[in-house]
């Protein structure tokens, strides 16, 4: 039933007509209104009052909506989490709408993703236009790909700059097909799925990973490299944001971590951080000069933007990297790390020994590392001991060795000293305060699940921590700032 | 009729209450939906009549949940700025403010004052929408001079 431009609509060969959106407001007066309105605009409308209603929708039928427009203010779910769970579900355009446009309010909405913010009363010509939202993303999307295959790329260059010029080559034979097949069904990453994602990255090593391997690997069908480049492309950002945060965490020391991610204790933790924050700090602005790094970062972030992780993302990625830059002296010595990895490289499994000794951790499951961060040491402790407690139940889960090699390889220096493992992060999240709804709101229930889903999930921090992650350029108030 | 018609909306355009937002959903009536804007504002006095409510009994609660009366309130104003209420979305505002400033006399002052915009422009409303009905078929959306 998809055409050429991924639309079901039976119009759809006359972009934008037919486009297809959900309207989400729980105010009858404006949800019958914007009915009309986009029916004038020839869009297909669906409308929902309720923000749960409208997320069983969006999931039943993964491919039936383009963009979703929604209310700020909804009875039964904030619509700042709505809006984090649809970009991180299904990856679609969602734009906001409130009567109230206080630019904190505004920027709490491109923070967690929303491509754009209109204020009550809506115009018509203000609906329009929104298909504009759906061609860039796609058009991003497209681009992520060809992001991806730079990073791949990059990875592979570091250490054999001999292939790298193959690559190279291979990436541009590739660009052709990816431009050409942008126009993709829309994927849902569910746990499942990205599971087998996680689990194919991690048997290729981070280090080699790319688009086309863990699409072969994983063996589904259906998924085109391109979802996976793209999905795999956030799971970095996604990773090296957790690094981060695990490296703060670790600095912290014996200090609870599991504010760090509540606003709530982010006093405290703003002054438990000083010791790392400098550092962090120092690091970030070396991590300007990282170009590589930083062209990749802007464009994560400016692509990430359209799409509705980017809240999430795009800050910590930044910091991430300038720390990275700076930590890898003192990592090399330090690395508490735990890793298993029947595929790790030497180095890791070295600094594995030395974990061990940290913690007992005898599991062979390690947390996946973030981009090294340094200080942290004897913090990666910390974050170990609860990656231990929750160990039991990830016991199918795979290796961080991906991480790991992630880390080693894109810095060149044996990653940081909390790992963690994707899965891992979720089951820590609560004993770290995280808030439950983020789990609930997935609907997700039982341990199997709940470890199925840690994977999935990690990716969709609570609002708290969403909000505060664009704000990670100065670490010590980033992760606080509500 | 018509000519009436086009006066009496002139009149509540002059006297500030209703904004452009009216003739937005004005220009949204079609074969369709010919008396889409009296289903609207329809609507919208049977669905905040709850809200009113409500807020008349947070008003009554000592002390004010002022953060509550807020969120009520912006509510409110979201639902009345859909057809253009002027008059009453200031209210609103205005009663935010008070809200924000922990002024418990200012909120129930501005309350009375909401409520009463509210009912007139109902009543307004109504002898409009009879009007237009009467004039016949479906007008073309007239901006106001």
């Amino acid at each position: 039933m998809m055409d050429l431009c991924g639309f079901s609509s039976p119009r759809s060969d006359c972009f934008p007509a037919g486009l297809r959106v959900l309207v989400v407001d729980d105010d009858p007066t404006w949800l019958k209104i914007l009915e009309k309105m986009l029916k004038k605009c020839n869009y297909e409308v669906t409308t929902c009052n309720l923000a749960r209603e409208a997320l069983d929708l969006l999931r039943e039928r993964k491919d039936r909506f383009d963009i979703v427009i929604s209310d700020v203010n909804m009875p039964d779910m904030d619509g700042f989490k709505l809006l984090e769970q649809v970009g991180l579900e299904m990856d679609l355009p969602v734009i906001m709408m409130s009567v109230d446009g206080e630019t904190r309010r505004v920027m709490k909405g491109v923070q967690h993703g929303a491509c754009d913010y209109l204020l009550k009363p809506i115009r018509m010509k203000e609906l329009r236009n929104i298909w504009q939202h759906v061609l860039r993303k796609r058009i991003h999307e497209v681009r992520d790909i060809e992001v991806e295959e730079i990073y791949t790329m990059r990875n592979v260059t570091e250490q054999q700059s001999d292939d790298g010029k193959k690559k190279r080559k291979d990436t541009s034979a590739n660009k052709n097909d990816d431009s050409s097949s942008s126009k993709k069904s829309r994927v849902v990453w569910t746990v499942d799925l990205h599971q087998k994602f996680v689990k194919a990255v991690n048997q290729i090593g981070l280090d080699k990973v790319g688009p086309k391997k863990v699409l072969d690997l994983m063996g589904v069908t259906w998924l085109t490299r391109e979802n996976v480049a793209s999905h795999l492309q956030k799971y970095r950002l996604y990773l090296s944001r957790l690094q981060m945060e695990n490296e703060l965490k670790a600095t912290l020391g014996g200090i609870k971590s599991s504010n760090i991610y509540s606003k709530d204790h982010s006093s405290t933790n703003v002054c438990l951080q000083n010791p790392l924050s400098q550092t962090s700090i120092t690091m970030q602005q070396k991590i300007v000069t990282n170009e590589s790094y930083k062209n990749l970062n802007q464009k994560d972030d400016s692509k990430i933007c359209e799409e509705n992780m980017n809240g999430i993302i795009s800050g910590p990625t930044k910091t991430k990297k300038a720390l990275l830059g700076d930590v890898k002296d003192p990592m090399k010595s330090n690395t508490s790390r735990l890793s298993f990895g029947h595929s790790l490289p030497k180095i890791e499994v070295q600094s594995w020994q030395e974990e061990k000794s940290h913690f007992q951790a005898d599991k062979p499951r390690v947390a996946s590392i973030e981009p090294s961060y340094g200080n942290t040491k004897s913090q990666g402790i910390e974050r170990v001991t609860k990656v231990e407690s929750t160990a039991a139940l990830f016991s199918v889960q795979p290796q961080l060795t991906y991480r790991h090699a992630f880390e080693h390889n894109l810095f060149g220096d044996v990653a940081g000293p909390s790992y963690r493992l994707w899965e891992d992060e979720l089951n820590c999240f609560p004993s770290q305060g995280f808030s439950d709804p983020p789990y609930a709101d997935y609907g997700y229930h039982g341990s199997q699940e709940l470890i199925a889903d840690v994977p999935y999930h990690s990716l969709n921090f609570d609002s708290d921590y969403t909000s505060d992650s664009l704000e990670y350029p100065v670490i010590d108030q980033g992760l606080f700032i509500a | 009729m018509q000519k009436q018609l086009a006066k009496m909306k002139q009149s509540l355009f002059d006297q500030g209450y209703l904004d452009e937002q009216f003739i937005q959903l004005e220009e949204l009536q079609d074969d369709a939906n010919p008396n889409f804007v009296e289903e609207v504002v329809t609507l919208y006095y049977r669905d905040s009549v709850r809200l009113v409510q409500n807020i008349e009994q947070a008003l009554e609660k000592n002390p004010l949940d002022f953060a509550k009366l807020d969120s009520y309130m912006h509510q409110f104003k979201g639902s009345s700025s859909s057809f253009g209420a002027k008059k009453v979305k200031t209210e609103c505002t205005q009663f935010r403010d008070h809200c924000r400033a922990g002024n418990a006399d200012g909120c129930k002052r501005t309350f009375q004052e909401l409520k009463k915009e509210y009912a007139t422009l109902k009543k307004k409303l109504e002898v409009y929408f009879q009007f237009a009905r009467q004039a016949g078929p479906v007008e073309k959306a007239c901006r106001p001079k």
